[in-house]
C-alpha cells in the first residue's frame, strides 16, 4: 500500500474517479495547468485533457453554476473552490440550485456534484483563509457535508462523494494536507458517507469532532490519559447526515460529551450535538454537554493561535464534564 | 445574415416588403400564430384561476407572445430551456402540455414537478426544461454548463436561458456571459426586455445603450430585435441557434417587448406606469394582431378561421385546466421525497412523526 499525504490522497481519488468514469470532470480556478493552489489536482489536466480538467475564469458563481448545469446534463463534476471562505459569491448556486433542483423538479433532475473546498484555521491565513463554515451547509436540506481527518479517509470519502447521487460539500482540512503520511489503499476504494469513526476508544467521556480538530482532540486525549482519564474520540467524517448511532452508542457508554468545532459556538455543529444529545440521550447524560469552539469574532491573523480550540481548552472542558456526579 | 449590435431593433413585419424569413413555410406561419393565440388563452385562463382563488399567484405573459414563441420555434427536441418566470409561450412551443402547465399553476400532481414550487415555475425532464428558481438569474451559468456537457458528449443540443432586462444587473449574468464567451459554449441568452423589472424602468436598470451590446464585451454577438415581431424574433434566433449548433459559440438576443399585466397577480402597476402607455402598446403594437394582419394580407388567414381557432383553443384550454384541477393534490407522504435520492434518517423520523400527527387528526 502506498503512503500518501491527505492532499496526495485527494488527488489520487479524483484520478481514480476520472479513469473509471468518463462523466467525471474537474473544474475550478487554477485546477488545470497549475494543478490547484494546493496541488490537489496536479497532473490531472495532463492526463485527462483540458476539456475534462477545466481552468475556469475567476468566479465562484460561474464555477458552481456551470458545474450544476453540467450535472443536470449527465456529467459528474468535481468543482474546486480555492478556499471555502471564497464560496459566498456562489452560495446562491449551492443553496438555491444544487440543493433544491431534485426537490423542485419532483425528482426529475438530479445534481450529482462534489464541491471540494479547503477549510479551517491555524495556517496564519487571517479571516478569509481560515473559516470553518459547515453550519451554513448543514442547515440546508438537499446537501451532504463531509470532512475527512486522515489521508485514507480523504480518498475513500471523496470517492464515495463523487459516486453519491446528491450534491456533497467536501471540506478539506488544509492545515493537515501535508502534516502526515499514512498507508492509503491503491486504486478504487471507498469509505461510506454517514458513518463515523472511533479515532480512539475510551470510557470516561466522549469528544465529538471532525477534520483537523480530530488531531488536536487526540493530543488532549493523550495528555488526559497521563492523568488516567480515558477519552473516546469520535471523528464524525460526515456532518450531514451525521452518524446518529455512533454518537449515541459512545455517549451512552461514557455518559459525558464534549463537542469541538473551529467555528463560533452560536448555532454551530457543536450546538447541534448538544441539542441532539439532550433530546436523544438525556437519561444517559451525567453532565451537561460542553462545547469548545472558535470565538464569536472573525478569525484574526495576529492572534489566530488564541482563536482556535487547542488541547488546553479541550482538556479543561473534559475535566469540567467529569466534575459532575 | 442579420447584423448584431444595431441601434434600432431588427424588424420585419411592418416593412412594406415584409416577407417570411427562410425556413418558414405557410404552415409554420399558421402554427406560429396558433401558438401565440394559445399562449394568450392560457394566460387569461390562469388569471381567472387566480381570481377564483384556485391559483396562488401568476405572472402573465400577455404582450410578450412574439418574443416567446418566435424564440423557441427554432429549437429542436434535444435542446435545453432554462426559463425564468415569463416564458409560457416558449414552453408551449417546446411542447409542454397545457394540462401540466395548469397542474403546476394549481399545485396538483398533474405537474411533473409534483407541485413543489409556486405557480409559473415550470419544468419537465422529458423536454429538457429545467424548472425555474425564483432567485433571479442563477440559471444562466447552468445553461453554460449544460451546453458544455452537451458538446463534451458530442451531442448537437444547444441550451437557451431566458431572463428579463432586470436580471442583466445580477452578478450571475456577468459570470454566465463571461464563461460562455471563454468556453464558446452553444448557449443562447435570450433577454425579454419588457422594460420594467417590477417597477424599475429599463432606463433606471442600466446606462448601457442596449442590453444586446453587452455581448460585445464578452466576445460574441448580441442582437437587438423587435420582440413584438414574431418573424424578426424567429429570424434572429434561427441564425443564432444554427450558428451555436455548428460550433460558432454563444449569442445574446434582446427582444424589446412589453407586458400588459402587472408584474404578477400581487403587483399594482398603476403605482409606476401610466395607463396610456399600456394602452398604446396594447392597441398599436400588439404582437398577435400585427402578425394576424400580416397573415391576412398574404391571404393565409381569414376572420372566419380566426373565430374558429379562438373557439377551439378556448375549449382546449378549459378542458386542460379542468383535467389539471381534477388531478390529486400531492399526497402528504411525498413531502419528504426527492430531497435526496434516499431519505436521510433525520427525514425518516420527521416523516413518521408528521404522518402520525396527520393520522391522529383524521
Amino acid at each position: 500500500m502506498p503512503t500518501q499525504t491527505m492532499v496526495q490522497a485527494i488527488r489520487d481519488a479524483q484520478r481514480v474517479a476520472m479513469k473509471l468514469d468518463d462523466r467525471v470532470v474537474v473544474l475550478g480556478e487554477d485546477v488545470g495547468r497549475r494543478g490547484g493552489v494546493f496541488l490537489a489536482t496536479e497532473g490531472l489536466q495532463a492526463e485527462f485533457g483540458p476539456d475534462r480538467v477545466i481552468d475556469t475564469p475567476l468566479s465562484e458563481a460561474g464555477v458552481l453554476g456551470m458545474a450544476i448545469g453540467m450535472a443536470l446534463n449527465g456529467m459528474v463534476p468535481v468543482a474546486e473552490v480555492q478556499f471555502i471562505d471564497f464560496i459566498w459569491p456562489g452560495f446562491d448556486q449551492v443553496v438555491s440550485e444544487a440543493a433544491k433542483l431534485r426537490y423542485r423538479s419532483g425528482g426529475q433532475f438530479t445534481v450529482p456534484l462534489v464541491i471540494r473546498a479547503p477549510y479551517g484555521g491555524g495556517i496564519r491565513g487571517g479571516h478569509y483563509h481560515s473559516q470553518s463554515p459547515e453550519t451554513h451547509f448543514v442547515h440546508t436540506p438537499g446537501l451532504k457535508v463531509v470532512a475527512p481527518a486522515t489521508p485514507a479517509d480523504a480518498k475513500g470519502l471523496l470517492l464515495s462523494a463523487i459516486r453519491d447521487p446528491d450534491p456533497v460539500i467536501f471540506m478539506e482540512p488544509k492545515k493537515i494536507y501535508r502534516v502526515a503520511k499514512e498507508e492509503v489503499p491503491a486504486d478504487d476504494y471507498s469509505v461510506p458517507l454517514g458513518v463515523a469513526r472511533v479515532a480512539q476508544e475510551g470510557s470516561d467521556a466522549t469528544v465529538i469532532t471532525f477534520g483537523a480538530m480530530v488531531h488536536v482532540v487526540l493530543e488532549a486525549a493523550r495528555r488526559l490519559a497521563a492523568e488516567s482519564v480515558s477519552v473516546e474520540v469520535l471523528d464524525l467524517r460526515t456532518l450531514l447526515p451525521f452518524d446518529r448511532d455512533a454518537i449515541l452508542s459512545s455517549v451512552k457508554k461514557t455518559g459525558r460529551a464534549v463537542a469541538v468545532v473551529e467555528a463560533p459556538a452560536l448555532c454551530s455543529f457543536a450546538s447541534e450535538m448538544a441539542a441532539f444529545l439532550q433530546e436523544e440521550a438525556l437519561d444517559s447524560l451525567l453532565a451537561p454537554v460542553r462545547r469548545v469552539t472558535g470565538y464569536f469574532t472573525p478569525v484574526p491573523y495576529g492572534l489566530d493561535r488564541l482563536y482556535l480550540p487547542d488541547a488546553d481548552r479541550i482538556i479543561e472542558a473534559v475535566r469540567e464534564v467529569l466534575r459532575y456526579g | 445574415m442579420l447584423r448584431p449590435f444595431t441601434d434600432e431593433p431588427l424588424a420585419i413585419l411592418d416593412r412594406p416588403d415584409a416577407a417570411p424569413p427562410a425556413g418558414l413555410a405557410d404552415d409554420d406561419l399558421r402554427r406560429l400564430y396558433e401558438l401565440m393565440v394559445r399562449t394568450r388563452a392560457v394566460d387569461e385562463k390562469a388569471l381567472i384561476l387566480v381570481r377564483q382563488g384556485k391559483a396562488a399567484f401568476y405572472t402573465a405573459s400577455s404582450g410578450q407572445e412574439a418574443a416567446q414563441v418566435g424564440s423557441a420555434y427554432p429549437l429542436q427536441e434535444q435542446d435545453w430551456i432554462f426559463p425564468a418566470h415569463r416564458e409560457l409561450g416558449c414552453l408551449l412551443t417546446h411542447g409542454l402540455p397545457m394540462e401540466e402547465i395548469f397542474g403546476q399553476i394549481l399545485g396538483r400532481m398533474a405537474d411533473p414537478c409534483k407541485a413543489r414550487q409556486m405557480p409559473v415555475h415550470f419544468g419537465s425532464r422529458r423536454l429538457h426544461i429545467v424548472p425555474t428558481a425564483s432567485t433571479v438569474c442563477n440559471h444562466l451559468p447552468e445553461a453554460v454548463g449544460a451546453a458544455y456537457a452537451a458538446r463534451l458528449r458530442k451531442e448537437t443540443a444547444v441550451a437557451v436561458a431566458y431572463f428579463g432586462e432586470g436580471a442583466s444587473s445580477e452578478g450571475d449574468f456577468h459570470a454566465a456571459m463571461n464563461f460562455a464567451g471563454v468556453f464558446k459554449t452553444p448557449t443562447l441568452f435570450v433577454c425579454q426586455n419588457n422594460q420594467y423589472a417590477i417597477s424599475v424602468h429599463r432606463q433606471a436598470q442600466t446606462a448601457s445603450r442596449t442590453i444586446a451590446i453587452k455581448a460585445e464585451a464578452y466576445g460574441f454577438d448580441g442582437y437587438y430585435v423587435d420582440g413584438n415581431d414574431v418573424l424578426a424574433v424567429y429570424a434572429v434566433m434561427r441564425q443564432a441557434v444554427d450558428q451555436a449548433r455548428a460550433g460558432g459559440g454563444p449569442a445574446l438576443i434582446e427582444a424589446l417587448t412589453y407586458r400588459y399585466a402587472p408584474h404578477s397577480s400581487a403587483d399594482d402597476d398603476k403605482l409606476y406606469r401610466k395607463e396610456d402607455e399600456v394602452k398604446e402598446w396594447r392597441e398599436r403594437r400588439d404582437p398577435i394582431r400585427r402578425f394576424r394582419l400580416f397573415l391576412e394580407k398574404r391571404g393565409l388567414w381569414t376572420e372566419a378561421e380566426d373565430r374558429a381557432l379562438l373557439d377551439r383553443v378556448k375549449a382546449e384550454v378549459d378542458a386542460a385546466a379542468d383535467r389539471a384541477e381534477a388531478a390529486p393534490d400531492p399526497p402528504p407522504e411525498t413531502l419528504f421525497d426527492d430531497v435526496y435520492a434516499a431519505p436521510l434518517w433525520i427525514q425518516e423520523r420527521e416523516r413518521a412523526a408528521m404522518l402520525g400527527r396527520a393520522a391522529g387528526r383524521a
